[in-house]
């Protein structure tokens, strides 16, 4: 027995021995392991686990402001206070909201909301329970506050348009960022992935977004697994947006929108006729760009979006008219640069011209008799005309237009400008396929048919009339980067290559237009002395006139429906003798552009005038008001 | 023999205090304390809810060593039998009365306690398995159909705690079998014979496993295919070792653990909090101390003159070996999640009072170390 347990120990023992070794060999293993982890790999797994606990919080930066050419806010941020609660530290929703509804007014459906994201949200996640509140609801939940677990007031920061209506369509609005936003933005800026996050959807703020956003800051902070806020590890702040200070005035554009104010539908622009500076951009309708922060109802934006006047298109510049008889300074150079009449070669106007079969009515029906250029622009005689546009052909009352500015975008630094049509022979053919008609010539020699222009166009077209040069919209005067101005460079615009005497016989004709009683915008003209004004009316049929209206009675247009009236356009300069400022007026069905749109233009410029009066020096622009603080 | 008592004279109760293997059980507190640290770092700086108990189990458990240690070995020699049975009783009533914890039916409840029967299977099986080769001589173990008994009170626990299920208990009784198959003289090439036959039998095994079973090897086997998933356990406890470095993030400081992107940390996951704070500095040390406990008890296994004490002691060691090795490895992404803790530190009450009263065991062995035993249970007399 002894010597056979002998044996069996033998062999124990042995085996006992491999049965260690191989033991020894696992650990080595696991130790092995615990190098390549701890010591070969260290590295990546460190970064892994900081990754892991480290969240970057964004601080999204101040947007910069927008300000007019005299340092006058025209967008601004304002503290927006929200209250917030944390359900966590909230005893019971449901009762702390009870007891906040008796200081502030919670709707049902507020309500309703909040309770489903305290259950479906972490509990230490804020839900935003209202925003903007007044200063009178923050103070009283604040005196309220220890019988108000878990509720917190915050202050956020919200757009404010100080001018609302008058400015809409200029500055544009800010919302949130869109799916969409996010794929046409390539800067990948981190931002835009921020929930609430606002960006400029139109308009200024849509155009100058990248000066405006600024650059984000943010926080490093300790996270645990289900995104708990353990502390903050670091932080860098970010760089407030630049303040934009644009060419507007807006005094000038608060008189501008006044004036069209009982207009359904308007435009008009003003413009500085020596650098191109825009002084005012008026469309109406607007809307309240204030709005589009706080939110609109669904039942608001529909209204607003489909409205037939469009009160969210900017028709400054992106509206198309026809710019009737305001195009006849555009025919008149071509015929006089390719010399087929002579200044003072007359043609007799019987009150209509016949080509083929078809009457071209001059708008006085008995005619104007003998007419000059001169007689032709100041009582804007549409036979002289059809004659001139006919001798010198489309292409080149076309080609004249494109010196001017029309038929394509004047590179204004706002969206969706639109840039009008000149129509030629060539494009004809091309886009209806059809070859150009000689009756097409006369009907675009006195700016209606094809032709489309917008309000901007005009004024740059005048302006350009005004000052021989090639003029430039522009409405950004510079920027405030950190407190330093920053102007924009702007190159001496060039030489039309005009001959002056052409030009000055074209003016002199404007001039007739205003300052002579037998012009059409005399009664619409300035009487002061030195601050006369030189204009061209525009009256443009939207409807054919039947030979039955013809040969009975042609309805007045107060006896139309509105949206068969003609539309009133003018256009001028001034003052006469040193021509500073250019503007343009469109009323789209208003009626006769002498009575309804050249009123407007004279009020517009007798009030820049009264602004800057002429012998004392300018008024100093940019500095001085404009301080690098936030305030004004 | 060299101490005062004769090879087989029954010995005082003061006699198998002295003859305990002290300086073992003081290895034993040193990884209790360890683990009682850890778990007070896992309840972020508090005794409660896991190190206080943990302590408390300790205490109980070190009776129960001293009490398992004195009992003489003939008596636990003899019910090795009737205790495996009693427990195998218990593994069918988990089956057919157990409450349902953590998905899988584990416990039974016995009023004051919860009872794993299949943690105090280990030992059980162990001491049958040591009994049954105790009886046998070397020629009989090579006889093929001498295995057959073994075999059948392996499968037994083994099918019913699959059926829990807990793979990785039935991994280790499984192994530990092995331990002691190999042990006790069986010949190397019928190991061969069964691993080869279990490799074959993989694809059925495969249809049989519990889908989350299924899952764990798929993600074991390409953790970052589902970092956010099933791999997030494996994948968040190699950062935390891997960001551990060699000297680790300093006590209370582990990022992944107190941030809880660790799972379980308390329990199968200790090693990673271990190797996270302490570093592989801290993940060695503790493997040393394993060590050591392992070479002690091969060191003790040797001195005995009982094949039954013998078999028992390295059947006991060859179990917690596998805690070790398995969870460790486990943690490390070495092998698939399989839920095995790791043996004195992870938190657990079972399973630190069967691997305890397996240290009772061993201990047992060395005390009665002399004692020559039949293989009919009689005394040897040569």
């Amino acid at each position: 027995m002894y010597r056979e347990d002998s044996a069996r120990y033998k062999k124990f023992s042995r085996r006992a021995l491999i049965l260690g070794g191989g033991q020894i060999g696992l650990f080595g293993v696991l130790a092995g392991r615990m190098y390549q982890l701890q010591v070969l790999e260290s590295n990546r797994y460190k970064t892994l686990a900081d990754e892991n606990r480290i969240n970057l919080r964004l601080l999204p930066p101040p947007r910069g402001r927008i300000l007019d050419s005299f340092g006058n806010p025209l967008a601004t941020n304002r503290e927006n206070y929200r209250v917030l609660l944390v359900a966590e530290q909230a005893r019971d929703v449901s009762s702390t909201l009870t007891s906040l509804g008796e200081l502030i007014f919670i709707s049902e459906r507020d309500k309703k909301r909040i309770l489903e994201e305290s259950i479906k949200r972490k509990s230490f996640v804020p839900i935003t329970v209202r925003e903007n509140l007044d200063w009178q609801n923050v103070s009283q939940i604040e005196v309220n506050a220890p019988d108000l677990p878990g509720v917190i007031i915050d202050v956020g920061q919200s757009r404010q348009y100080p001018l609302g209506e008058n400015l809409s369509h200029l500055l544009g609005y800010v919302a949130p960022v869109s799916e969409k936003d996010k794929t046409i933005d390539r800067s990948r800026d981190p931002l835009l992935q921020l929930p609430g996050f606002k960006i400029g959807k139109s308009g200024v703020e849509k155009k100058l977004e990248r000066r405006l956003r600024g650059v984000a800051g943010n926080s490093q902070l300790e996270v645990n697994a289900i995104g708990r806020v353990i502390r903050e590890l670091s932080r860098q702040e970010g760089r407030p947006g630049d303040d934009v200070v644009l060419t507007i005035d807006a005094l000038i554009q608060n008189l501008a929108i006044e004036k069209l104010k009982d207009k359904k539908s308007a435009a008009a622009v003003v413009m500085d006729i020596n650098n191109g500076n825009i002084i005012a951009l008026a469309s109406v309708p607007g809307y309240d760009p204030n709005a589009f922060d706080v939110g609109f109802t669904k039942k608001k934006w529909e209204e607003i979006s489909t409205d037939p006047l469009a009160p969210l298109i900017n028709k400054a510049v992106s509206g198309l008219y026809a710019p009737g008889s305001t195009f006849k300074m555009i025919v008149a150079l071509a015929a006089l640069e390719h010399g087929v009449i002579s200044p003072g070669q007359n043609v007799f106007c019987r009150g209509h011209v016949e080509l083929g079969n078809t009457r071209f009515h001059c708008w006085k029906k008995h005619g104007h008799g003998l007419v000059n250029l001169h007689t032709a622009l100041q009582q804007s005689c549409d036979t002289y005309f059809y004659e001139i546009a006919q001798r010198v052909g489309i292409n080149k009352i076309a080609e004249m237009g494109y010196r001017f500015g029309l038929g394509k975008l004047t590179g204004i630094d706002l969206p969706n400008e639109r840039g009008g049509l000149l129509p030629t022979s060539s494009w004809k053919k091309k886009r209806l396929g059809e070859s150009w008609q000689k009756g097409e010539t006369l009907v675009a020699g006195i700016g209606q048919g094809f032709v489309l222009t917008t309000p901007l166009q005009l004024a740059v077209m005048t302006a350009r009339i005004a000052s021989g040069k090639e003029i430039k919209p522009q409405i950004i005067h510079g920027f405030i980067s950190n407190g330093k101005i920053e102007k924009i460079e702007k190159s001496t615009p060039r030489d039309l290559q005009i001959s002056k005497v052409f030009r000055n016989l074209v003016m002199e004709g404007m001039d007739a237009v205003s300052n002579t009683p037998r012009g059409t915008g005399y009664r619409a003209r300035i009487k002061d002395r030195g601050f006369e004004i030189a204009g061209k009316t525009g009256t443009v049929q939207v409807k054919r006139i039947s030979k039955y209206e013809r040969d009975t009675r042609v309805l007045k247009n107060k006896e139309r429906p509105w949206i068969e009236r003609d539309h009133a356009l003018f256009v001028a300069f001034g003052p006469v003798k040193n021509p500073r400022y250019s503007v343009s007026v469109v009323v789209e069905h208003g009626g006769r552009g002498s009575a309804v749109a050249a009123p407007i233009a004279r009020d517009i410029l007798y009030e820049i005038f009264k602004r800057e009066p002429l012998d004392k020096k300018k008024r100093q622009r940019m500095p001085g008001k404009i301080k690098s603080g936030r305030k004004i | 023999m060299k101490f005062g008592t004769s090879a087989n004279q029954p010995m005082t109760i003061g006699q198998k205090l002295w003859q305990v293997n002290w300086s073992l059980i003081f290895f034993l507190i040193g990884l209790a304390i360890i683990g009682c640290a850890m778990l007070y770092s896992a309840g972020d700086a508090n005794w409660d809810p896991w190190a206080k108990r943990q302590l408390i189990r300790f205490g109980i458990g070190l009776l129960l060593i001293i009490m398992v240690a004195i009992t003489d070995i003939r008596i636990w020699l003899r019910y090795a039998y009737p205790l495996y049975f009693l427990v195998l009783g218990l593994l069918i009533a988990v089956d057919v009365i157990g409450v349902v914890g953590g998905g899988a039916q584990r416990w039974i409840n016995l009023g004051i306690i919860q009872l794993q029967p299949s943690e105090i299977m280990k030992i059980t099986l162990v001491l049958a398995l040591a009994k049954f080769f105790h009886s046998r001589s070397l020629e009989e173990i090579v006889r093929p159909t001498m295995l057959i008994i073994p075999l059948l009170l392996l499968v037994a626990p083994v099918l019913l705690v699959l059926r829990q299920p807990d793979l990785g208990t039935a991994i280790i009784l499984t192994m530990t079998a092995g331990v002691i198959f190999f042990l006790a003289g069986v010949r190397a090439w019928k190991f061969g014979l069964i691993i080869g036959s279990i490799l074959a039998s993989l694809p059925v095994a495969w249809t049989m496993l519990h889908p989350y079973q299924k899952n764990r090897i798929l993600i074991f086997l390409d953790p970052e295919s589902d970092p956010l998933g099933a791999g997030y356990h494996i994948m968040q406890s190699k950062i935390a070792l891997g960001s551990g470095g060699i000297f680790g993030k300093g006590y209370l400081s582990g990022t992944q653990s107190h941030l809880n992107f660790l799972p379980e940390k308390q329990t199968d996951f200790i090693f990673t909090m271990l190797a996270e704070e302490f570093g592989m500095v801290g993940g060695l040390l503790l493997l040393a101390v394993y060590a050591i406990i392992l070479i002690y008890s091969f060191a003790i296994a040797l001195r005995i003159h009982n094949q039954f004490g013998r078999l028992v002691t390295l059947g006991i060691s060859g179990t917690f070996f596998f805690y070790i090795f398995i969870n460790i490895a486990m943690v490390m992404g070495l092998l698939p999640v399989v839920g095995i803790p790791l043996p004195m530190v992870s938190y657990g009450g079972t399973a630190m009072l069967s691997i305890m009263i397996g240290f009772g065991f061993i201990i047992c062995s060395y005390v009665h170390r002399d004692i020559r035993i039949g293989r009919h249970g009689s005394e040897a007399n040569d």
